[in-house]
């Protein structure tokens, strides 16, 4: 069996430093894999999240060799063994301990947007009709694993810290997924552009680049609603032709 | 009083899975405080991970399908030791529950005229489960969090219960710590509802997470609840088996419902080999027909692949032992081949199966629209667990409740794929509703806080072991018990081995008093693993037990040494409690009648 090194970040919200640990590795084996030997065999303490292992949950983001990815859809053989794998927590996160970050923020701005609200039933049996290629377009969005590896990455809250002022690419991508929904009746656009800041992302595009779900966040998501923010809010022709519709 | 934090609530919910979620929207919605704790961050739990589908008999797809249909299938399925009151309520009630996520957001794939779609799963008469491609878990946790945050409730993630405080008989609420620092917490509650999921764990070769640990029915068992069927653990017939890493994640019974056939080195479909009696009239004759039946002709009946899940495993581990597996230890499941009867099936594969295909390129390397997978039994599910009043979830510790896959009864000897997830909105919202009135019904009990200081000393422990000799760590012994259960009280059961196994759990559980975990309390998994091995020990021990109880083999148990079918032991659960001088005590309690219609039903489905 190869061997290999990892330099892995303890420490909390006090501060930290990089810990070497010599793992052995298998075949197959993925970074969360070598977090688990590690803490099995040599650190019980070491904190790390972690659920399915599959992809499918986004417990295990963190910062591998300064790469954002999910741990356990990491391979060791996509990286350079020769020499040591690097891992630490979430940069735009306060951490908590070791690989564990404070990522509450992203579910207290969730709250904060307006909730689904669907037009009366189609059908008087209570249920709706919709067509497939309806569902298809959100389910784009509808298949994030909020992994928050695009909050991550953001400038805006990575470096800029705002995020009081500005709710990222994923809740964006959540206020996508429900303005686009085939059934939904709400308005949202005042709030994107006020209180969510959607004016803040300046298409960078980061986000789409680590997405492990593929999700086109800035293209299919964000770009659209900047869009509609715009018609609703800053287009001269549109206003008056409203107007004149009142 | 207790220097503890505390919070006060009508209704504690343990668990944040789609069970404890569901019981929470309901519970609030009747007016109670209610507040949710669950080990991981919200939308994190296991329903994530369900793929295929939620089983409700809307009819979309086949207007022959009912709740008579669903309801007869689920007792078939379970081998009739099921609770017949419960399987009757969850086929009526799982079309509404269906229903309703729809109006909260969910977005199933649909008919062409634009309907929920329902698939094809095993065991299911007709295309019964409503999905969104192989993602519906994700699609359901994310609609009930998403509805959930707005309605009033309380969540405390990452936050461990250990103990349900009592008063007198009845339920109190309940002790434990939050991850992040290790701090104790009391949480006041007039009625607690349990919704904490399963015990893969106590298996080395599992799907489910480090979460699945048997906490609720150790719990409720602590608090004096029955617990019963605790010998049926469904072992899925398909999780990964390469590279080592992966072994034991989940590859959905979906593939199959899409024409997914399993084929031994030899390259034979050997599930034609071995049908059982009971599902000989609903099973294809040839290849030709099974691929007419997911194709959704309505005149075909399904593949063998499609056979339940105890069967397909122990046929699978048969194939295996006899030489003719895949080289790794496994057999063959190929969708791959439908591209000789489809155009275009790579897309096809892809867009029915988006999860299924990017979990295998990513893990295995390996590309399902052009070549097999290898796949091998997996611990999958605990059928067992606590024993509940169908109609209202309460077990029979006053204003404690239990639902979802903790709760027992639904699912007899063997559960039906795709009925999970209706299990877990059906009795969710029962708990909830129930558990809300409960809590109206009787003020508030009273907690004894003074005895709360032992209690927490206990749980520090394994840290003030640290540095003393003839201790050892957490992960150890974690990894010896699961090793053990995996050889002894596995897929294929013996009594002499599942004694050894009582002797080995008598070892282990002298070891964990001797577990010692470094660090300190802040979150320290460690501490959090050494403390986890007492529920672990607990539910081992049950299942152990009742595997012996029940000398025969039905359903997901299979005793080598009791082979066939016993009459006698159809017409009882074995039921598991804690005796007064606190041993674990067995007995056997009598499967409650059929009530005239629901054998009428039963005999019309035959």
């Amino acid at each position: 069996m190869a061997k290999a090194t990892f330099r892995i970040w303890r420490g909390d919200s006090g501060g930290g430093e990089l810990v070497e640990y010599p793992a052995e590795v298998s075949e197959g084996m993925v970074v969360l894999d070598a977090v688990h030997r590690i803490q099995a065999e040599a650190a019980n303490d070491l904190a790390v999240r972690w659920n399915c292992k599959a992809g499918k949950c986004g417990s295990c983001s963190a910062e591998v060799n300064g790469q954002p990815r999910l741990m356990c859809m990491t391979r060791l053989s996509d990286l350079p063994l020769e020499q040591p794998v690097e891992i630490r927590p979430m940069k735009a996160f306060p951490p908590i301990r070791d690989l564990v970050t404070d990522v509450s923020h992203n579910f207290e701005a969730k709250k904060r947007i307006k909730k689904f609200k669907p037009r009366k039933p189609d059908a008087p049996d209570g249920t709706w009709r919709v067509d497939q290629a309806d569902v298809d377009r959100v389910q784009e969005f509808r298949k994030c694993i909020e992994c928050f590896l695009c909050q991550n990455v953001c400038h805006v809250l990575r470096e800029h810290h705002l995020h009081e002022q500005f709710i990222g690419p994923r809740l964006l991508v959540y206020a996508a997924a429900l303005e686009m929904h085939p059934l939904d009746t709400e308005d949202r656009l005042r709030d994107l552009k006020n209180a969510h800041g959607i004016g803040y992302c300046n298409i960078t595009k980061c986000c789409t680049k680590v997405c492990p779900e593929g999700i086109t966040i800035t293209d299919n998501a964000i770009i659209p609603l900047k869009e509609r923010v715009v018609d609703e809010f800053y287009d001269p022709l549109g206003k008056l032709f409203r107007a004149f519709r009142k | 009083m207790s220097d503890f934090p505390r919070f006060e609530y009508d209704v504690l919910v343990i668990g944040a899975g789609g069970a404890g979620l569901r019981a929470a929207i309901e519970a609030s919605a009747a007016g109670a405080r209610v507040g949710v704790v669950c080990k991981s961050l919200l939308g994190k739990a296991h329903t994530v991970m369900a793929e295929g589908g939620i089983a409700a008999a809307l009819g979309n797809v086949d207007d022959r399908d009912g709740w008579r249909v669903h309801f007869a299938d689920t007792m078939r399925g379970g081998q009739y030791v099921n609770q017949p009151r419960m399987a009757e309520i969850h086929a009526k009630e799982a079309p509404e529950r269906v229903r309703e996520l729809e109006a909260w957001g969910a977005l199933f794939d649909r008919t062409p005229d634009g309907r929920i779609l329902q698939r094809n799963f095993g065991g299911h008469r007709y295309p019964r489960l409503a999905h969104v491609g192989d993602r519906t878990g994700l699609e359901l946790i994310r609609t009930l969090q998403d509805h959930g945050i707005h309605q009033g409730i309380r969540f405390h993630m990452e936050h461990t219960v250990t103990t349900l405080m009592l008063d007198g008989g009845r339920v109190a609420g309940a002790f434990g710590y939050e991850r992040e620092k290790g701090r104790f917490l009391i949480f006041a509650a007039k009625a607690v509802v349990i919704a904490t999921g399963g015990i893969g764990r106590a298996y080395s070769v599992t799907s489910n997470s480090w979460e699945y640990t048997g906490d609720g029915q150790t719990l409720a068992y602590d608090a004096g609840a029955e617990l019963i069927d605790m010998e049926f653990v469904q072992f899925h017939p398909t999780g990964m088996v390469w590279p080592p890493s992966v072994r034991g994640i989940l590859v959905t019974e979906g593939v199959r419902g899409e024409g997914g056939v399993l084929r031994n080195r030899e390259g034979r479909r050997f599930m034609f080999d071995d049908i059982p009696e009971n599902y000989r009239t609903q099973t294809a004759d040839t290849e030709e027909e099974g691929w007419r039946y997911c194709q959704g002709d309505k005149n075909a009946r399904r593949p063998p692949e499609l056979l339940t899940r105890d069967h397909v495993a122990r046929c699978i581990v048969r194939e295996v032992k006899e030489g003719r597996g895949s080289p790794h230890g496994g057999v063959f499941l190929d969708i791959s081949w439908i591209r000789e009867r489809m155009p275009n099936s790579e897309e096809h594969i892809r867009r029915k199966l988006p999860s299924m295909y990017h979990q295998f390129k990513e893990l295995a390397g390996i590309d399902i629209t052009k070549e097999p997978m290898e796949v091998g039994p997996t611990t999958h599910y605990m059928m067992g667990g606590v024993r509940v009043d169908p109609e209202s979830q309460m077990s029979n510790v006053p204003g404690l409740f239990a639902a979802g896959e903790c709760a027992a009864g639904l699912h007899g000897a063997n559960r039906l794929g795709g009925n999970s997830l209706s299990d877990l909105l059906v009795f969710g919202k029962l708990a909830g509703e129930h558990a809300a009135r409960f809590a109206r019904e009787n003020g508030e009990a009273r907690l004894d806080e003074a005895a709360l200081a032992a209690t927490a000393k206990d749980l520090l422990s394994p840290l003030d072991r640290q540095g003393q000799p003839s201790v050892e760590g957490p992960y150890a012994i974690q990894h010896d018990l699961q090793t053990m259960m995996q050889d002894l009280v596995g897929i294929v059961r013996r009594g002499p081995e599942m004694e050894r196994a009582l002797d080995e759990l008598g070892k282990l559980s002298e070891r964990a008093t001797r577990v010692a975990a470094p660090g300190n309390r802040e979150y320290n998994p460690g501490w959090h693993t050494a403390l986890d091995l007492h529920n672990l020990l607990t539910v081992s021990q049950a299942i152990t037990l009742s595997a012996i109880e029940r000398k025969e083999s039905r359903g997901a148990q299979f005793r080598d040494d009791f082979p066939d079918k016993d009459e006698a032991f159809g017409r009882i659960n074995v039921s598991i409690r804690k005796g007064a001088d606190g041993r674990m005590e067995v007995s056997r309690e009598p499967v409650p009648e059929l009530s005239p219609d629901q054998a009428a039903v039963i005999e019309e489905m035959k």
